[in-house]
């Protein structure tokens, strides 16, 4: 466990910072009433895996960049589906005045 | 296409013709109904003569044969790679279930003469089921044997749920549901022997040259045995057939407890025993206690019920334990006996069902303290009501006696690897069952047909129409036949009996098919 | 001694097959014309058939009897057979005539008591609604008797015997609409079912050690000329060699022998069916029936098949030493115990009933009481079966002109009536003066001849009963003459007048079968065993006290109902107080049995099975169903329609598989 600590900053201490983001994001997705804490959650997990593919792509392949270029399409998929979510709950906000998604179950029974 | 395939297919054509009509023209319906189940009857009768000319000739030859001698072979590939064929034909035991079959379908007709709600989709089902039984009975092939199965068992629930009486919807649904069950037992007991043998064939006869390995057979006997025996209503799984009974219209009921039960029976022998030889004998002894279990419960809880179709019903439970019973006796008279009485009870039942119909259809009950005195009214339904009675009471000079007689010589004959005293007790135990027979027939029938009239509406009351008489007359004069004649009978059934015998006999000495 | 020549020997079957012709023509043919063409044709063609029939009879014992000449022991004949049903290899029934002493003296006693019963129902049953039906139904019954009589097996016997059981269930149940006579009939068919439980499982016992034996014994019998024998055929199963397998086989079952297990339990149908103790219950009751049919069924023919089966497997009971014990026993005792409750019954046909218990009684000790060696009481057995036909007949056909006349059964609603029913009145007492044992009539040598059997067997004990019964019986038959015929007219049978010629014939006819028959040299024509002929002439140091304590009988019932009126009668029931009231009762026999069937087989076992199966079984079916939908139901809470929610479901899972496979494969 002290090695954990002493050595210098590798690909383990990358990793576990990208759990620990992986990690509250889930745990933000699974608890958040709030559509937009949702969505925020969402991206926590989007930033996480796109933190991997940056450091697997440093540590495991340093010559090659499409560790690089998979993040980038993460991020421009994660501000599309942004603007997608967030264009779909002002809607439902405009409609239902709330954003809480456990009152949105007009499909149940 | 040659006569088995006609067989088979005769009331599917009719079928056909009905969807023709349009529904209004209900009368032209059950015409064409009549016509065609009297097509079957007749061609079914013409199958019988030649049949009968071939087989008898065969017994002697027979004696010694371990293979089942088909007649009107068809054979059709279906699906080559699963090995499918389309394959039927005709044996002594398929032959007198097809006799079963026609009559009861003719007499089921005309007892629903008097349908007059839905009576296109009525007969359209009711040929479709009838379809299916031929199948089962005709088919020589394991997927095609199932497929048919399952079409003669789920028309059921259309026709109970949508015709019947009382709490239809709970019987119909509980009946399907039991039956499902037995049919998904039989498919993994299917698939096992299919993948066991090796042959990549569903052909009956030719999974039947496989000598299984026995720690297979210990599980799969039992499977096949009890998914058929939940059809042929073996104890504890017979609880869906008082209430189906009860609930079904008149044909349906006819046409469940005379037919689709032996459905059971005849799988059991045909497929579980004939293909599971050391399975067979491993397990004998255990199901015959449950079938003696069947013949006296049954016939005890018939003294106390007030229904007249779940009276019915319980002496059908009683009767069925025999068919089972002969079948787990494992022995030529056993098998014999079975087979005879599943014709017996087959006809017995379709009568005295057909009967309660017309019953019910005057007096609009059907609770037995209900009625009384019903024979001055209408002489003909009583007699024909006591010639049923007395016929399941075994009562020689019907059919039966000679079933009955045979099943209980079979039990306590016993054979070479069942305990032999195990066997006689159980035989002993059943035969008490022809006392409590007497005993709930007579008094049933004593109540509801002799003895003053009680209700004074019953005076106005008729006697059978013309389409009644020839219904019951036709199943009385069967029973009557068979039991005075019984050597035609077997005759004709003798020779597919052998092959049974002789492969249990030979089982664990044959050599591997592969 | 072969039989070419002769045609009825060749075709025995036409005794049996005319009535059932007659049976079919009338249920299929006839029951379709109109009412009143109906009632005409059936009565006819009914009577004619069964005649005819009885014609056939005379003339075949006539050529049976003169086919062998004197002292050579008569052959039975099978000279018609076929297989009719095959349940194995050397397991068949073959339907057949057995022709042999004891088939032709039964055939004979049956086509004419039938016959004559045909011709008294034309007068008896004349305006009946059911007229057609009722001579449907005796034909059926007759038949079916005939069928039994010339059994050559035991399965044949065995099938005839359910169908005579089951047109005597019609017969008693003739008039279905007066629920005493619904559940009389009812109670014989029960009864006797119960009791042919037992046979069958004899029958069933019998033919799988007959089976067993068979490969062993056949060859030697087919060189005695015995082919195409089967193990169900008696010829089989009497057979000496068979026997004696049979006997040497080790096998127990509880305790009994084979043999003697089997003849126990064959007796125990004979017993049903002849109505002896304790299966006794149903024959008084049976006298609901129209009284031709008792005269016929409950009287002459269809109760002594019990009898007939016992000596038609006599050799075989011979050898099963307690098995003949048991026969001897309760014959003796059904003697006595239904003669003392014949004493107090009022209902004449129930007199008579308990009377033909009785003699049945005679008739089985007589051949418990026997041996292959000493066979005189299988002669006399068959004597008093054949005698008492006669004279029984006589009495109920007698007994149906009285009730016809007063319209009531009671013997204290008649009366006086010697004068008004001169024939009637002359037949019945040649009948009473029969059953009582008085010389010459037909009644005393057959008693006789048992009571020298049973004396000579060294049963002084059964003896003694027999005298005693001897006695009983000639009190109770003249207590129902005197009361019936003499004394004054009671208001019932004021205006009662002689019957019609149709009903007068067969009583005439009857009353000379019952003066002449005691003259048949039976020990000429019906023997079995090792020492032939047997007992001829009258023995006087029986006979002599017989005849004593008959007329002792008649005199006490002169002095109880003639003399001393109705206060003596009553005072000696008032004396006797509970035991008259018990054997009024019946012994409370009915009352037993009622207890027994309604309290507590339905109550403790039909009931309770009905319950178990709708609420046990049942329930577990309905159970495994609300198992389902209340699993569905538990599970249902968990599918909350948040995506959140099957989300942390799957990172539980997802979680789960890791830890899984790191603990475990790692």
């Amino acid at each position: 466990m002290s090695d954990f600590f002493l050595s210098p900053v590798g690909l383990q201490h990358w990793l576990v910072v990208s759990t620990a983001l992986f990690s509250i994001g889930i745990y933000g997705l699974l608890t958040r009433r709030n559509a937009v804490g949702i969505l925020m959650a969402v991206e926590l997990l989007l930033n996480s895996t796109s933190l991997n593919f940056v450091i697997f792509n440093k540590f495991a392949t340093p010559s090659a960049v499409d560790g690089q270029i998979m993040s980038i399409f993460i991020i421009a998929v994660a501000a599309a589906e942004v603007v997608v979510g967030m264009a779909i709950f002002v809607t439902l906000f405009k409609h239902r005045k709330t954003v809480d998604v456990t009152s949105m179950n007009l499909l149940k029974n | 296409m040659g006569l088995v395939s006609w067989l088979i297919i005769l009331p599917f054509l009719t079928a056909m013709a009905v969807l023709m009509v349009p529904a209004k023209n209900w009368k032209a319906i059950r015409w064409i109904s009549l016509t065609g189940t009297g097509m079957h009857l007749m061609l079914t009768a013409f199958t019988t003569m030649k049949f009968w000319a071939l087989a008898s000739q065969d017994i002697p030859a027979m004696k010694t044969a371990t293979m089942t001698k088909l007649y009107f072979v068809e054979r059709v590939t279906w699906f080559q790679t699963l090995g499918i064929d389309y394959f039927v034909g005709l044996d002594g035991i398929s032959m007198s279930m097809v006799i079963l079959t026609s009559i009861i379908i003719f007499a089921g007709t005309l007892a629903s003469w008097n349908v007059e709600e839905r009576t296109k989709e009525f007969f359209v089902l009711l040929l479709t089921l009838v379809t299916g039984v031929f199948g089962v009975f005709m088919s020589f092939d394991l997927f095609l044997f199932f497929m048919f199965y399952e079409v003669a068992v789920l028309p059921m629930y259309l026709l109970i749920g949508i015709w019947g009486t009382g709490p239809k919807e709970y019987a119909a649904m509980k009946l399907t549901l039991m039956l499902m069950v037995g049919s998904a037992l039989i498919l993994v007991g299917m698939l096992a022997v299919y993948h066991a043998s090796g042959l990549h064939t569903f052909d009956l006869i030719r999974l039947a040259t496989v000598n299984y390995p026995a720690s297979l057979q210990t599980w799969v006997f039992p499977m096949f045995f009890l998914g058929f025996g939940v059809l042929g209503a073996l104890y504890p799984f017979h609880t869906w057939s008082p209430d189906g009974h009860a609930s079904a219209p008149t044909a349906v009921s006819m046409l469940h407890a005379g037919v689709l039960m032996k459905l059971g029976g005849y799988g059991a022998l045909r497929i579980a025993v004939y293909l599971l030889p050391e399975g067979a004998k491993e397990w004998g002894l255990f199901f015959m206690g449950l079938t003696t279990i069947n013949i006296v419960y049954g016939s005890f809880g018939a003294i106390m019920q007030k229904d007249l179709k779940y009276f019915t019903a319980y002496s059908s439970v009683s009767h069925c334990g025999f068919v089972l019973f002969g079948v787990a006796a494992m022995n030529l008279m056993g098998f014999k006996g079975a087979i005879i009485q599943m014709f017996s009870h087959g006809i017995m039942t379709g009568l005295f069902f057909a009967l309660i119909g017309m019953v019910y259809g005057r007096t609009h009950t059907r609770i037995i303290p209900d009625m009384g005195g019903l024979a001055k009214v209408m002489p003909w339904l009583a007699v024909c009501f006591y010639v049923g009675g007395m016929a399941s009471l075994g009562l020689p000079g019907f059919a039966g006696f000679v079933a009955e007689s045979h099943v209980f010589m079979g039990g306590f004959f016993g054979n070479n690897f069942m305990n032999p005293v195990a066997m006689k007790t159980l035989t002993i135990i059943a035969t008490v069952s022809i006392v409590v027979t007497a005993v709930y027939v007579l008094r049933g029938l004593a109540t509801v047909f002799q003895g003053p009239i009680t209700n004074h509406h019953f005076h106005e009351l008729t006697d059978a129409t013309l389409t009644e008489k020839l219904s019951t007359g036709l199943l009385v004069a069967t029973l009557a036949v068979v039991g005075f004649m019984p050597w035609y009978f077997i005759d004709l059934i003798e020779a597919s009996i052998f092959p049974f015998v002789n492969r249990l006999q030979a089982s664990g000495t044959m050599v591997a098919f592969h | 001694m072969h039989s070419e020549q002769s045609f009825i020997l060749n075709n025995v079957w036409l005794i049996p097959a005319i009535p059932f012709l007659s049976f079919l023509t009338l249920g299929l043919l006839i029951r379709n014309f109109p009412k009143k063409l109906q009632d005409q044709l059936s009565g006819i063609v009914a009577t004619l058939a069964v005649f005819s029939a009885a014609v056939l009879a005379y003339w075949l014992a006539w050529e049976y009897f003169h086919l062998f000449p004197a002292g050579v022991a008569k052959q039975a004949l099978v000279p018609w057979s076929f297989e009719w049903l095959r349940y194995q290899e050397n397991l068949a029934v073959n339907v057949g005539v057995l022709v042999d002493p004891i088939s032709v003296l039964l055939m004979v006693v049956v086509t004419t008591v039938s016959s004559l019963v045909h011709l008294y129902s034309t007068g008896y049953m004349h305006g009946d609604p059911g007229y057609a039906r009722y001579f449907t139904w005796l034909n059926l019954f007759t038949f079916s008797m005939l069928g039994l009589v010339v059994s050559p097996n035991i399965l044949q016997m065995y099938v005839c015997w359910e169908l005579v059981g089951a047109s005597s269930f019609l017969l008693i149940g003739f008039y279905f609409e007066k629920p005493s006579a619904v559940s009389a009939s009812k109670k014989a068919f029960i009864v006797t079912r119960f009791a042919d439980l037992g046979f069958l499982l004899g029958v069933i016992l019998l033919g799988y050690y007959g089976y067993n034996l068979f490969a062993s014994v056949a060859p030697s019998l087919h060189a005695s000329g015995l082919t195409n024998v089967q193990p169900f055929d008696f010829a089989f199963l009497t057979n000496p060699e068979v026997m004696n397998q049979f006997m040497g086989m080790s096998d127990t079952f509880m305790g009994m022998g084979v043999l003697t297990l089997s003849m126990v339990l064959i007796f125990m149908g004979a017993a049903g069916k002849s109505a002896m103790f304790p299966l006794h219950i149903w024959l008084p009751d049976a006298m609901e029936g129209p009284t031709p049919v008792s005269a016929l069924i409950h009287a002459a023919t269809m109760v002594v098949a019990g009898v007939y089966l016992v000596a038609r497997m006599f050799p075989v009971f011979a050898a099963s030493a307690d098995a003949l014990l048991v026969v001897m026993y309760v014959g003796a005792f059904t003697a006595l115990f239904a003669a003392v409750i014949g004493c107090t019954q009022d209902d004449i046909k129930r007199v008579l009933a308990f009377s033909t218990l009785s003699q049945l009684g005679y008739m089985m000790f007589a051949l418990g009481v026997s041996s292959m060696d000493h066979p005189l009481g299988y002669t006399a057995s068959m004597f008093h079966l054949f005698t008492h036909a006669f004279f029984k007949a006589l009495l109920f056909l007698g007994a149906g002109a009285l009730i016809h006349a007063v319209h009531s059964n009671s013997i204290w609603d008649m009366g006086g009536l010697a004068k008004k029913m001169p024939v009637t009145h002359a037949t019945v007492l040649i009948a009473t003066l029969a059953i009582a044992g008085i010389y010459p009539l037909a009644g005393f040598f057959s008693k006789d001849e048992i009571l020298v059997a049973a004396l000579e067997s060294g049963h002084t004990g059964v003896f003694a009963i027999g005298l005693l019964v001897a006695g009983i019986t000639a009190f109770y038959m003249f207590r129902i003459y005197f009361v019936a015929f003499w004394g004054k007219p009671s208001h019932h049978s004021e205006h009662a007048h002689e019957a019609p010629i149709s009903m007068l014939i067969p009583l005439i006819v009857l009353a000379i079968f019952t003066i002449g028959a005691g003259f048949v040299p039976m020990a000429d024509l019906v023997s079995i065993g090792h020492s032939a002929g047997g007992h001829h002439g009258i023995n006087w140091a029986v006979a002599g006290p017989s005849l004593f304590v008959a007329a002792a009988g008649i005199s006490f019932a002169w002095f109880m109902y003639v003399a001393g009126g109705k206060q003596r009668s009553a005072a000696l029931a008032g004396a006797l107080g509970g035991v008259y009231t018990t054997i009024k009762q019946k012994f409370y026999f009915d009352e037993i049995y009622l207890f027994i069937t309604k309290k507590i087989v339905f109550r403790f076992i039909a009931t309770p099975i009905a319950w178990f199966d709708r609420n046990v079984v049942d329930g577990g079916v309905n159970l495994s169903g609300w198992l389902t939908r209340a699993s569905g139901a538990a599970l249902n809470s968990t599918q909350t329609g948040q995506v959140q929610t099957y989300g942390a479901w799957f990172v539980g899972g997802a979680v789960t598989v890791t830890l899984v496979l790191w603990i475990f494969f790692l």
